[in-house]
This record gives C-alpha cells, sequence and structure tokens, in this order.
C-alpha cells in the first residue's frame, strides 16, 4: 500500500506501431494506386521546391539589393531608390511591435489558459470563453484593425496616440500593438492549454498533499513544467505579430518614419506616435505601394524573411528540447 | 527543509483570489470580444440599412459606388451609401472556394503521404518545409506574387488574343484570378496539412491493421480506413482554411488584381485570368476614407460580413475538431 504512494509510475510501454520495415512495397499495387503514390510524391517534393525557391529567391534578392546602410538609415523622400533612404525606422518598429504584442499577448494568453484548465467554473463560462478565443482566432485582422481605430479614437483613450484639440488620431504603436496581441492570443492560450493538459493528474495531487495551494502548484509546478509549450505558443504568437501586416496599415499611420509626439517623456513620445513596420515597408515599396521600390522591398523582405526563419528555428529547439526531456507517465 | 514548508504565498495569493483575478481576466476578454462584435455592427449598420437586402446582390459598378459614397460627406447633399457588393463578395467566393478546393487536394495526399508513404528522410524535410510555409508572413507572398507570378502570367500565359478579346471591358496584365488562387493554396493548404496529419496519425493502429489484413494494400487502407475515420478533423481543418482565406486581405490586395469586378465562369476558360477583387483588400484599399461617415459605414458593413463568417467557420471549425477529439480518445 505504501509502496503504491512513493514509487514512481511504471515507464510507459513501447509504442506499439505499425512496423515501419518490412512493408509491402509498391510493387503490386494497381497502377491506379500507384498514379496515386506518385501524386503524393510529386506534391511533397513541389512544396519543398516551393518554399526552396522561396528562400533562395529572396536570399539572391537579398544579397544583391540589402546594404547595411539601409538597417541605419531611416527611409526618406527621393526620386530614385538611392535617393531615398533605408528602411532603419521600419526594421526597429517591428522589434518594438514583437516586444510590446507578445508582452501583452503572453501573460494574458497564458492567465486564460491556466484559468480554463486549473479553475474553469462556471462550466458556461468556460465554455463561454473557448468559443470566444476560437472566434477571435477566426476573426480577419483587418476587421480587428477597422476595432482599432474606432476604440483608439475614443477620447478616453486618447492618452494612448497623438491628439489634436480634442480629436484623436488613434494611430500609434500602442494602438497597433494591442491589436496585434490580440491576434496572438489565440495561440498563445491553445499551446499553453496543450501544455497543462498534458500534466497528468497525480503531479496536482502530490503537491495539493504536501499543502500547497492550487496558486502555488500552478506557480512553482506547472507553469515551468508547461514552459515549452508555452514557449511555442510565445514563438508562434510573435510569428503572427511580425508577419501581420494589415493591422499595422490601419493602425499604424501611413507614414515611413517614426513621428514621436512631442512633449511626452522619452519612450512615450515614440509609442504614442505612428511608425512603420517591415511588413508595412514592404507593402508600400512592392509595385502595387505608394512607393514603388522593388529593390527596396525585396531587401526589407529578406530581411522579414530571416526574422522568421530564425524564430522558426527557435521554435524547432524549444521543440526538441521538451521532447529530449521526455513525457510523462500516466 | 524548514523553510520550504512554510507557506510561500499568504493571504495575497490566496485560492480564492488567484481564481477572482483570473476570472476577471476571462470576463474582460469575453467582454472584449462581444464589444468588438456591437462596434462594428453599430458602425456598419447605415449601411446594411439603406440598403437592405441589395446590398448582397448585384447592381452598377462597386469602384463607382465607393467613390461616390466617399465623395458624398464633402458635397452637402446629403450621404450616398448605395452600394452592391456582388462582384466583392463573387470574387471572395470564387478566390477562397477555388484556393480551399486546390488546398483540400494538396493537403489530403500530403498528410496520407507524410503519416503513411514518406522515408524518413523526406518526413523529416517536409514537416519543417510545411512550417515554414505557414509561417512566411503573407507580405512576402504578395511580394513574390506581384514581381515573379503576376508578370509570368501576364507574359506567358495570357495569349495576345485572349486580351484584345476583352479589350473593352477590362485588360489582362496578370493580376488575375489564377494567380490569387495559386498563391492563397500555399498560403492555406499548410495549416490543413497540420490538421490532417495530426488526425491521421491518432487513427487507432489496430483498424488500419485490420484492414491490411485482410489483404488491402497499404494506399487503399490508408484511404479507406484512415482518411475516412480522420473525417471530421478533414472538415475542420477545411473550415479553419476558409476562415484563414477569408481574412486574407494584404496579399489579396496585392495580387487579385484591386479591380471590383466580376470574372463569369459563363465566359470560357478566360475568366481566371480576369482582375477582380475580394471583400478584405476592399477595406484596405478604401481605409484612407474612413474620415468620410457614409464610407466608414460601408468598411464596416464589409467588416461585419467578413467578422461573422470567419468567425462562424473558426467556431465551426473548432467544434467539428472537438467532436473528433472526443470521439477519437481513449
Amino acid at each position: 500500500m505504501e509502496s503504491s504512494v512513493v514509487t514512481p509510475p511504471p515507464p510507459a510501454p513501447p509504442e506499439s506501431k505499425v512496423p515501419t520495415k518490412a512493408v509491402e512495397g509498391s510493387a503490386t499495387w494497381s497502377l491506379v494506386d500507384r498514379l496515386g503514390l506518385a501524386f503524393c510524391w510529386f506534391l511533397g517534393l513541389l512544396f519543398c521546391a516551393i518554399a526552396a525557391a522561396i528562400v533562395i529567391y529572396l536570399l539572391i534578392q537579398g544579397i544583391k539589393f540589402l546594404k547595411l546602410s539601409e538597417l541605419t538609415t531611416p527611409a526618406a523622400a527621393g526620386f530614385t531608390e538611392g535617393e531615398s533612404g533605408g528602411f532603419s525606422d521600419a526594421f526597429v518598429g517591428t522589434l518594438i511591435l514583437g516586444v510590446m504584442g507578445i508582452s501583452m499577448a503572453l501573460p494574458i494568453g497564458v492567465a486564460i489558459a491556466v484559468w480554463l484548465v486549473e479553475y474553469g467554473r462556471p462550466r458556461a463560462l468556460a465554455r463561454i470563453t473557448e468559443m470566444t478565443i476560437e472566434a477571435i482566432a477566426g476573426i480577419p485582422s483587418i476587421v480587428l484593425a477597422l476595432f482599432g481605430t474606432v476604440i483608439f479614437t475614443s477620447t478616453a483613450l486618447g492618452f494612448l496616440s497623438r491628439s489634436n484639440e480634442g480629436v484623436v488620431f488613434g494611430r500609434s504603436f500602442f494602438a497597433a500593438s494591442s491589436m496585434l496581441a490580440l491576434e496572438a492570443l489565440p495561440l498563445v492560450v491553445a499551446s499553453t492549454r496543450e501544455g497543462l493538459n498534458a500534466i497528468p493528474r497525480h503531479v496536482r495531487e502530490a503537491s495539493y498533499a504536501v499543502g500547497k495551494t492550487k496558486a502555488a502548484t500552478t506557480r512553482r509546478i506547472l507553469l515551468p513544467t508547461a514552459r515549452p509549450q508555452i514557449a511555442t505558443g510565445g514563438m508562434l504568437g510573435l510569428g503572427r505579430i511580425i508577419g501581420d501586416t494589415a493591422i499595422i496599415v490601419v493602425l499604424l499611420g501611413a507614414t515611413q518614419n517614426f513621428s514621436p509626439v512631442e512633449g511626452a517623456p522619452f519612450p512615450l513620445d515614440y509609442l504614442r506616435g505612428a511608425g512603420t513596420s517591415l511588413t508595412n515597408f514592404v507593402y508600400e515599396a512592392s509595385p502595387t505601394g505608394n512607393l514603388n521600390q522593388p529593390q527596396k522591398a525585396y531587401a526589407a523582405a529578406f530581411v522579414l524573411l530571416l526574422m522568421v526563419l530564425a524564430l522558426n528555428a527557435a521554435t524547432d529547439l524549444v521543440h526538441r528540447r521538451a521532447r529530449k526531456v521526455g513525457t510523462w507517465s500516466h | 527543509m524548514e523553510e520550504e514548508l512554510q507557506p510561500e504565498y499568504g493571504p495575497k495569493w490566496s485560492d480564492q483570489r488567484v481564481e477572482r483575478m483570473l476570472g476577471t481576466l476571462v470576463v474582460f476578454i469575453v467582454g472584449l470580444l462581444l464589444a468588438l462584435i456591437v462596434v462594428v455592427v453599430i458602425n456598419g449598420w447605415p449601411s446594411f440599412a439603406h440598403n437592405g437586402l441589395s446590398w448582397f446582390g448585384p447592381g452598377g459598378n462597386v469602384d463607382d459606388q465607393l467613390s461616390a459614397i466617399s465623395q458624398s460627406a464633402e458635397t452637402g447633399a446629403g450621404y450616398i451609401y448605395t452600394f452592391h457588393a456582388w462582384p466583392l463578395i463573387w470574387s471572395t467566393i470564387l478566390i477562397c472556394g477555388g484556393a480551399v478546393v486546390l488546398g483540400l487536394v494538396t493537403a489530403l495526399f500530403i498528410s496520407v503521404f507524410l503519416t503513411e508513404f514518406a522515408p524518413a528522410w523526406m518526413s523529416n524535410l517536409l514537416r519543417p518545409v510545411v512550417r515554414f510555409l505557414a509561417s512566411v508572413p503573407s507580405v512576402i507572398y504578395g511580394l513574390l506574387g506581384v514581381l515573379v507570378l503576376v508578370p509570368f502570367i501576364g507574359n506567358h500565359l495570357i495569349t495576345e488574343h485572349q486580351k484584345a478579346s476583352v479589350a473593352g471591358i477590362i485588360s489582362l496584365t496578370g493580376y488575375s484570378l489564377i494567380a490569387a488562387v495559386i498563391v492563397l493554396t500555399i498560403m492555406i493548404a499548410p495549416l490543413m496539412v497540420s490538421i490532417f496529419t495530426d488526425a491521421l496519425s491518432s487513427v487507432k493502429p489496430g483498424w488500419l491493421e485490420g484492414s491490411l489484413a485482410l489483404g488491402v494494400n497499404r494506399w487503399r487502407t490508408i484511404w479507406k480506413i484512415g482518411v475516412r475515420a480522420a473525417r471530421p478533423a478533414i472538415v475542420a481543418g477545411t473550415v479553419l482554411a476558409l476562415a484563414r482565406a477569408i481574412g486574407e486581405s494584404v496579399m489579396l490586395a496585392m495580387i487579385s488584381g484591386s479591380t471590383a469586378f466580376a470574372p463569369n465562369p459563363a465566359d470560357g476558360l478566360i475568366f481566371i485570368y480576369e482582375p477582380s477583387r475580394p471583400l478584405a483588400p476592399t477595406i484596405v484599399k478604401s481605409v484612407d476614407q474612413l474620415s468620410s461617415p457614409p464610407a466608414k459605414a460601408t468598411l464596416f458593413a464589409i467588416a461585419t460580413f467578413l467578422l461573422f463568417s470567419g468567425a462562424m467557420f473558426s467556431l465551426a471549425g473548432a467544434l467539428t475538431r472537438r467532436a473528433m477529439n472526443k470521439y477519437g480518445a481513449a
């Protein structure tokens, strides 16, 4: 009896899978089946080719057109691509938006996931919250952007953007990053919930049994255990934030430079002002945008792609390390 | 040892208190979604009220209507709201429908390939590729579409004869339905693949082994047993991809052609080369007219339409998926 409490749970039985060795080849199949398999190979290789083409093409264009000076000089007015400066403001803008957006989305998302998994009462509210999160995931970002224009032009929130004689401009880093955070929220919630749900009940019960409160258990046991999934969710959310364009076009102001608000203390003057991001710069610099500087659009897109690739690699790393730690046995 | 036993979290972090704090946050998020719905619907209501059901119907040139609406704020002769969105809705249906159908086929074959047939090296390559394609920002897809795919279609696929045949109505430059569908397919197929592979690999091995034991070959087993068992997840993934496709604005604003023209399949195959503009890009393109009250109402009316279709599809997808989880558990 006493042993059933203290002995560690038995190791998980080896996964029973269809043996991958010594399976039948496709030689005996009928022609249609073999054509189907060939189509599978074709599509798989096509996907790899598309991904390789995107990376290699942007790499070539990036090496051709990206100058380091473009990352340090802001955009300027000019007739040719040589005169019109770089996109440092866009680059810094993307970093600011990423940091601000994720620092809002991560705590809120984790808190919601903790409430959903660990508390979740009354049941009706939990169901409504789940549906809310799913609905937020389905809201097009352009709709979030329009919603942002309404709430951030209200006088009560005038302190978050530039206001002029009672008319609130409503476009600022605060406005854009809070809507971006809302966009990233479902990803954080989903990933954190997955992590929390994967922790078996007996872990919680062990903690309660030594007299820990639910809050202490969550803080000390559950969140540290779910850290890889929380990190994954955060990085997915960050990817969504730096990749979004619609919200930035609408809520960050149609400018290619920072326009700090005069009279505000240092970080706030920039954050309350309008700005730009790499996605916005690429959009405006593409042939369909207002600037039409394809070379610089390629350079900025290359920088953006590098950020996405780095983020992907980091997510992979976290994922792999989480798997190395091992899963709980139930 | 003594310290460990001290209650680290006193009354300040009591369970009731934490639960109440998290609950407040959850209620705030639910309230935010409700506020979003209310704000968007109220702001869009004048447009629906003036047009009634003909808002969804055909009639007139949408671009002319939009400019008349935004200019009517300055004439002083009263606001004009007349707006018949059918060409935009039709374009949305064609582009999103086309991309989802293409994406469904592609994603099904790729997921079957990944779960059953791909050798280890291939799946180790294909999985990151799929994740990468899902994480490329839409503006990069848009840029590559504008600078690579659109000129290719315009210069090589569309014949001079075809251009001449519709010269009086619309000019075929490569900004076309087919370009939009292809790029949108590449964007949404990875989303489907990740949901489909999850579902296919969670099909009970016994079911597949049963079929194999009866002498059915692996190809037919996975299609007849695996894919059928995963049907709810396939529906869910498709619906979620549809929600994503409907909300896609920036990429489509760049390459769909940005003309409010309704391509007519009855004209023959040429319709796939014709430009159009779905609903979401219309908001992006006209967002600088938000200061004109009737234009604002029209844009919010479009946003209402997108909000309800996007959120509904997302919810439907999530519910189907949950049913699948319940059914696949144990």
